[in-house]
């Protein structure tokens, strides 16, 4: 016999082999996915409690969980999950539980407090909730009492609205060869700011639509060698505020990943733009900004939807300056939950612990998303 | 000997006669205007195929040679080199022949850029004109193109510019009141005409002012302005700025009516900055 069907038999024997054996001693997590049971364990202590409400809300087991909460009796099972999803829609809507830390703070014989912290994975990344659970011991296992957060609600009501609203008509494929269309929006990089970083090199800059229309932006940059060689393209992605409206400026940040900045000569920017149909509307108010110093400098405030329409999702984009002016740091922050009529939103976006001396002022975009568009 | 000579040329003459009869000599005109008729005399007898391939255009006929072959108006309209080939059972012939564009003008296209700028641009429209005949050759004779733009305020700026390899072009200023702009190319009877719109520059001495309204402060900035005395559009955005005791709000608000309205937390000692792009205007420190 040969070698090779030998070696053929031999590892179909130990497929067949494998097989068996994991049907007939399955692993806990294939158990759990066959759908004969879960990984919950008892909750005999509040750790073990925690971690089996981590587990229910991953599989959106919201009845499950409701069921084993202490303090139940004062909300009912639905705000627990529009508390957890939303009542109106927004990032955490169409989110999953990725993972979560259950992380102990303090504990007697018949309490504790556990922070829980969430990992959600959206459609933007992944959104960290934390919640600090107060776990109290009933009979011969923990409960959690569940800190809810009701959801606000609008008052019934008519906000008038007289916004603005940008249409185009674009050149038809029926025009002739010669007929003008109509301009792009006329946009400048007023700000570009190279730094390197432990991850590349990092372009940071501003950008500016000087026109009297709305504006689709995008920067792409390109690292061009000391012999004028390009290197690398990149391009800013989310870290931008894509629809600029006239006079409107955003920040934008483009990432090198491995790149050094002893190797680049000169950057070659180029920034792009389309005439696009947009509205004025929304109009978001950001309050009480605020920069916390280390530890954990961060940028802490609050957006207020001014407008009656829900802003679905909101990104804050941050941009840092030191004491003369220049730009730091550019750094963002989706907010997962809606924005409601006059419901102020907390966020808070992180500035690197080594930048955060350096900076001495801020100035904060925000770039929304509702559904159904701009109407 | 010089008898002998004439007689050996002569000789030669007739067997090269004899033999562009027999294998079908052409005669065809060197130059034709686009879409002209036009005939094509081909010597010798007996039956041949002509074809005349040119750019964007090939025509194919059955010929009897012998007998001039007329094409009637319109069969060529390309304006280009075309070449030319008779082809029999035993032998082929070419030659050449351009077609011209028509020396009257049928169409301008007219690229007029931009299609909207600030006021006050010294040369900032420029209008590109290409001048085609009926069969849509480009002219490529000298021609002189009259351009005029008509401004908001009805001034008139005109420039005359002869047509080079078919084109002409020229920059003419936007003026200082906004609005639109007229921009037409005229040759003889035919006109062409774009749009251009004026639009204002950055504001100009953008000033808010301050009064309490309840809990909040109401600011709004005075009509807003370019340097040219033109409103800037409502839409455009205006962003006020409250700083106190280490915080901030911010608000990027549209301009509505000509003005910019917000309402913000009302801070004693609060310095209040306003600004739209990169214009600042004043600032405020709020006692109340």
């Amino acid at each position: 016999m040969k070698k090779g069907t030998m070696i053929a038999l031999l590892l179909g024997v130990l497929t067949i082999v494998l097989v068996v054996a994991g049907t007939l001693w399955p692993g806990a997590s294939a158990v759990v996915y066959a759908g004969q049971r879960t990984l919950l364990s008892s909750s005999s202590t509040p750790e073990a409690a925690v971690r089996n409400l981590g587990e229910e809300i991953r599989r959106q087991a919201w009845q499950e969980a409701y069921s084993n909460f202490a303090n139940k009796a004062q909300f009912t099972e639905s705000d627990f999950v529009h508390d957890m999803t939303g009542t109106y829609p927004g990032l955490l809507t169409y989110a999953t539980l990725d993972k979560f830390d259950v992380l102990p703070l303090h504990a007697t014989a018949d309490d504790a407090q556990i922070r829980l912290k969430l990992y959600w994975a959206t459609v933007v990344g992944t959104s960290i909730t934390t919640r600090d659970l107060h776990i109290v011991k009933n009979g011969d296992h923990w409960e959690a009492e569940w800190p809810i957060v009701k959801q606000a609600r609008v008052p019934p009501q008519v906000i008038p609205v007289n916004y603005l609203r940008w249409d185009v008509i674009y050149r038809g494929s029926g025009d002739d060869w010669g007929d003008q269309d109509v301009e792009a929006p006329h946009v400048r990089i007023v700000d570009m700011h190279p730094v390197e970083r432990a991850d590349g090199v990092i372009i940071m800059g501003e950008l500016l639509n000087e026109d009297v229309v709305p504006a689709y932006v995008s920067v792409t940059a390109t690292l061009m060698s000391k012999t004028q060689v390009p290197m690398a393209t990149e391009s800013s992605f989310d870290k931008i505020s894509h629809l600029l409206l006239p006079k409107q400026v955003t920040p934008f940040l483009i990432k090198f990943p491995n790149r050094t900045l002893s190797d680049v000569g000169s950057v070659r920017m180029t920034p792009t733009s389309a005439l696009v149909s947009a509205s004025a509307d929304p109009v978001i108010e950001i309050d009480n900004e605020h920069l916390n110093p280390s530890p954990a400098a961060s940028l802490t405030g609050q957006l207020t939807n001014q407008s009656g329409r829900v802003v679905n999702v909101a990104h804050v984009l941050g941009t840092f300056y030191d004491k003369s002016g220049q730009l730091v740091w550019v750094a963002d922050e989706y907010i997962n939950t809606p924005l409601l009529s006059q419901i102020p939103v907390p966020f808070e976006i992180h500035i690197p612990e080594d930048l955060a001396g350096k900076v001495s002022s801020e100035r904060a975009v925000i770039a929304t998303f509702s559904i159904g568009g701009s109407q | 000997m010089r008898f002998r000579l004439i007689s050996l040329i002569g000789s030669i003459a007739a067997a090269t006669l004899q033999v562009a009869i027999a294998q079908g000599g052409m005669v065809l005109p060197k130059t034709i205007e686009a879409g002209a008729a036009f005939s094509i005399q081909c010597s010798g007898t007996g039956k041949a195929t002509l074809y005349i391939v040119g750019p964007g255009q090939v025509l194919k006929r059955e010929v009897q040679l012998g007998a001039p072959i007329n094409f009637s108006a319109g069969s060529l309209y390309i304006a280009g080199h075309f070449v030319v080939v008779l082809a029999t059972d035993n032998s082929t012939q070419d030659g050449s022949l351009d077609v011209l564009p028509l020396q009257k003008p049928a169409e301008l296209s007219f690229l007029a850029k931009p299609s909207r700028l600030q006021v006050g641009l010294h040369d900032g429209i420029t209008g590109s004109v290409y001048v085609f005949d009926v069969y849509h050759n480009l002219i490529d004779t000298a021609l002189p193109v009259s351009f005029e733009l008509t401004t908001p305020s009805g001034a008139v700026q005109k420039h005359v510019v002869a047509t080079r390899n078919g084109s002409a072009w020229t920059a003419m200023d936007s003026t200082a009141q906004q609005g639109i702009d007229k921009f037409s190319a005229r040759m003889g009877d035919i006109s062409s005409t774009r749009i251009v719109g004026q639009v204002p520059g950055d504001p100009c001495g953008l000033k808010m002012t301050a009064r309490q309204s309840g809990q909040q402060v109401e600011l709004a900035t005075d009509q807003i302005r370019d340097c040219n005395g033109n409103a800037v559009p409502d839409g455009t955005i205006v962003t006020f700025t409250e700083t106190y005791t280490g915080s901030q709000s911010t608000v990027d608000v549209p301009i509505k009516h000509g003005i910019a309205e917000a309402q913000m937390p009302s801070h004693a000692g609060a310095m209040i900055t306003v600004a739209s792009g990169v214009v600042l205007g004043n600032q405020i420190r709020w006692e109340k």
